[in-house]
């Protein structure tokens, strides 16, 4: 039987996911061919905002490689637009003079940014946000410029914006409304919106609207309605965006806003179908992901003659992609006659929720600050649920039957990724599964966002009951279902001091372990035997084997040493000279206060050792980094105390301990806190007549201010507190746990409980000085073991 | 077409690290050595089809590495990534003859 001829245009989400259900359906009954504009294969759209903010990266976020389209013969033109359809003879013609028949043509065209028609908007500068191209043209602006102006605080535009910010530019976000996001939050929910972002760094002009783009060749400004002018050197548009139906329309398929649509997805003409944003069902364009998905899904069984009932619309709901800010909505967002609405508004927690009920029935929602409820609330809406269902379940906090058991298979659990219920039942039944972790490793469900975890978990639970229960623990990777705190116990119990030992005593299910567990077990041996376990090399990570940290072409990074960040002259000489010896590509003086030769090869690292005769600055361990000082009283004329030689003494005497994350200190030496003790695992204020240590603080992903752990009198009080505190965390905290999370989840009194009790302080810093008494230098060890060199820093020349 | 094989010296068995990878150069390609925890010795490219990460660098648990930049998991017997992330990387025949160990490298590799 000769292969019915399906081709598609549009190579983005809600194509590919009508064609990857085709293929699921009727694998090898079609004869399917791709045309995209892009040249790219399909990615996830939604992620964009993610990599403008930092968090991902656009290579990350490829839903289907190159492969999956050679795997499923699926034939892709991509930069390849089509211009023409001829709906009499079934066939399309290309820009590039390609002409193909169909059996089954599907639109998924998908929708255009709408740029606003304003003088100027041709400018250089001024670029929308919606695919790759513009990403890249936003990131790229911002290495040159500084001033972005985003037009639109809707869902799109408060993204953009928190991604400009993020690259280091000031931003402004002017909105034709008097408060953010009207289409998908209330007024109070968005003024909570805007407070919050304003604490972020975000600027608002509200209720105005642009009338020109300013500049000449770039753009350097914006003028206003009103006569007021602000300056820019970025716009972006964000204004909305309108579904891209040219080629329809030329085609003479009914149109309205979009290509318009029966619940089979079927346009006005015969054989040629739209999905996806460019499509108009029941008068609804839709512009967000789920909805897709699930029109993609009526679509294929359609095209495969399935039995069905048809698409029948979606519910919405909208989340906002911005760290720190929740906000959750769905359904009818604003008061009519016909509703009665429920608020809860906390000042206190910063909190705000509505629902709103019509004829006794769910019919929408608004969250603010916590929006735990949200999938919860979609779901009942969906069905369409009575309120006084919702208040029962709410009320009775343990009848938590999960929504996802009334969730049909077809339902999308994972809106991001696109990941339905069935399929992650089906991969808990079939590979046996038993953790959220190894679901998202499986089906990709939840490694996005990560907000439909708890569903996960959700279905975990309901697929394998009591099971899944036991195993809810946090265990250490999947390898096991023991939690750190079992393994440690059993570690001590039996006298296990090899990580083999380990896996086999306590039954791994893997034999050797993986790269999460392997590094943690290393850790907790060697804290439980500091003498006794012999460090496991191969189950350190790279960098604390070599010692020396691998950058992405596969050179390394040097630190040597530098206590407190005091050098001299000859040492500088000392670094210069090697640095041009081995011609390090690059010298950067680090924020720890220290100098990082970059680019070295692998089998010069120890002969750069040698020659610069100084010890590693463990730049690269999870272990004491370093010292961070301010000048203090020796020179600083508002020094109060030494702290160069209060921040010399901490660093000599923790270098090269072991502990479960890197551990950062800094001492000032006065409440100036130049040293930025504030943000560090250890903090030391030196004030008149009295140190000051603070804990917990941490300056990178999660930004946490340090809590006032102890005062003290001298020098020797600080070191002692200091061993007792890091002694504490390198017992108490799961490997790769920062002092700042640590803190967080166990809280400050615990610890201060122990370390001010003075036998318990004393057996801490006992066991503090065990595991510092087996340091050894690492740089000098490597240089001098013959079989350390030929093992690890040796490459074979074969000929 | 027809397909010839270079044998290629790597180095003495006993002196190859276990559990850990070693880098041999050939010309202008990389090919990682492993020796795992059962005595085998197995070859693959060096590269890491992710972003080109060092593999022989990474960490090496039973038939598995991971890429040490990313922390990607691939098959070192038959070279490929594992799940959710795809691709694959080449393998080589390695061949024992006492204590010298030797890998087997397609020639249209050397060449190109």
């Amino acid at each position: 039987m000769e292969k019915k001829k399906l081709v598609l245009i549009g190579n983005g989400m809600a194509g590919i996911r009508t064609i990857e259900e085709i293929l699921k359906l009727l694998p090898e009954q079609f004869d399917i061919t791709v045309f995209g504009k892009e040249p790219y294969p399909n990615y996830n759209r939604i992620q964009l905002s993610k990599v403008l903010q930092g968090d991902t990266e656009i290579s990350d976020i490829t839903l289907n490689e190159w492969e999956w389209y050679e795997e499923n013969n699926v034939r892709l033109y991509p930069g390849e637009t089509v211009t023409k359809i001829d709906k009499d003879n079934q066939i399309v013609f290309t820009d590039k003079g390609k002409e193909t028949s169909y059996d089954y043509l599907i639109i998924a065209t998908g929708s255009n940014p709408f740029m606003l028609p304003l003088p100027g908007a041709d400018k250089e500068g001024v670029t929308a946000f919606r695919d790759i191209e513009d990403c890249e043209k936003m990131i790229h602006a911002s290495k040159n410029y500084k001033r972005a102006a985003v037009i639109g605080g809707g869902l799109l535009g408060l993204e953009a914006a928190r991604g400009l910010l993020n690259l280091g530019m000031e931003v402004d976000v002017i909105h034709l409304s008097d408060f953010l996001m009207e289409r998908q939050l209330d007024q109070p929910a968005g003024k909570l919106l805007q407070k919050e972002l304003e604490s972020q760094g975000m600027n608002f002009l509200l209720e105005k609207q642009t009338a020109e783009i300013l500049g000449k060749k770039r753009v350097t400004g914006l003028r206003f309605n009103d006569g007021g002018k602000i300056p820019a050197d970025l716009v972006v548009m964000a204004v909305g965006i309108k579904p891209n139906i040219q080629l329809a329309q030329e085609t003479g398929l009914e149109i309205n806003r979009g290509i318009v649509v029966n619940d089979h997805m079927e346009t006005s003409i015969p054989n040629i179908y739209a999905v996806g944003e460019c499509a108009e069902h029941n008068g609804m364009v839709y512009g967000l992901v789920a909805p897709l998905y699930e029109q993609g899904q009526a679509l294929a069984k359609h095209i495969c003659g399935m039995n069905h009932q048809g698409y029948k619309g979606s519910v919405l709901s909208t989340q906002l992609k911005v760290s720190g800010v929740n906000v959750f909505s769905t359904g009818l967002i604003n008061e009519t006659d016909q509703t009665k609405s429920i608020k809860v508004f906390d000042e206190w927690r910063n909190t705000y929720k509505k629902i709103l009920v019509q004829d006794d029935k769910l019919a929408g929602a608004v969250l603010f600050g916590d929006t735990k409820e949200g999938t919860k609330l979609l779901s009942l809406i969906k069905k369409g649920a009575k309120v006084e269902d919702y208040l029962e379940s709410s009320q009775a906090q343990d009848d938590d039957e999960s929504i996802v058991v009334s969730m049909s298979d077809d339902e999308v659990i994972c809106g991001c990724n696109g990941v339905t219920k069935g399929t992650i039942v089906n991969a808990i039944k079939t590979q046996g599964l038993s953790s959220v972790e190894e679901v998202k490793g499986c089906t990709n469900a939840s490694r996005s966002c990560g907000t439909c975890k708890s569903l996960v978990s959700d279905l975990l639970t309901h697929t394998l009951g009591d099971e899944y229960e036991a195993n809810e623990k946090e265990s250490i990777c999947a390898c096991t279902d023991l939690s750190r705190d079992e393994v440690i116990a059993e570690i001590k119990e039996k006298h296990l001091t090899h990580s083999r030992e380990v896996m086999n005593v306590l039954g791994w299910k893997t034999e050797e372990g993986c790269s999460k567990c392997r590094p943690a077990l290393n850790y907790y041996l060697g804290m439980v035997y500091p003498k006794e376990h012999e460090d496991e090399r191969e189950s350190r990570f790279v960098n604390e084997r070599l010692h020396a940290n691998i950058q992405k072409d596969g050179t390394y990074s040097v630190v040597p040493r530098m206590y407190g960040g005091v050098t001299n002259a000859d040492d500088l000489r000392t670094i210069a000279d090697v640095a041009d010896k081995y011609k390090v590509g690059m010298i950067k003086l680090t924020g720890g206060q220290r100098i990082d030769l970059l680019g070295v090869k692998k089998e010069d690292l120890p002969l750069v050792w040698k020659d610069l005769g100084m010890p590693s600055g463990y730049a690269y361990g999870k272990t004491l980094r370093t010292v961070k000082t301010c000048v203090g009283a020796e020179f600083c004329r508002f020094g109060t105390q030494d702290s160069t030689g209060m921040g010399i003494k901490l660093e000599k005497k923790f270098e090269g301990l072991n502990t479960p994350h890197k551990v950062k200190m800094g001492v000032s030496a006065c409440p100036r806190n130049c040293a930025e003790g504030g943000i560090k695992d250890v903090g030391v204020i030196g004030l008149d007549g009295v140190w000051e240590v603070y804990v917990g603080g941490n300056g990178g992903t999660d930004l946490r201010k340090a809590d006032l752990f102890a005062k003290v009198k001298t020098e020797e009080e600080v070191l002692e507190y200091t061993a007792a505190f890091l002694q504490y965390y390198r017992e108490n905290a799961r490997y790769l746990e920062r002092t700042s999370h640590f803190v967080e989840r166990v809280g400050l009194e615990p610890i201060q409980e122990m370390v001010f009790n003075d036998e318990m302080r004393q057996e801490l810093c006992q066991r503090m000085d065990e595991a510092l008494s087996v340091y050894r230098e690492p740089w000098n060890e490597v240089i001098e073991s013959e079989t350390t060199l030929r093992d690890l820093y040796e490459k074979v020349n074969a000929k | 077409m027809e397909q010839t094989v270079k044998k290629v010296f790597v180095g003495n068995y006993s002196e190859l690290p276990e559990r850990l990878g070693k880098t041999v150069i050939l010309q202008d390609k990389e090919i990682a050595i492993f020796k795992l925890a059962s005595g085998d010795v197995r070859a693959i490219e060096n590269r890491c089809p992710h972003r080109g990460g060092v593999l022989a660098e990474g960490m090496v648990s039973g038939e598995h590495v991971f890429c040490p930049l990313h922390d990607w998991k691939i098959n070192i017997t038959d070279g490929l990534v594992q799940a959710p992330d795809e691709g694959c990387v080449q393998t080589f025949e390695v061949v024992k003859e006492e204590e010298q160990v030797f890998v087997l490298v397609p020639n249209e590799v050397t060449q190109s």
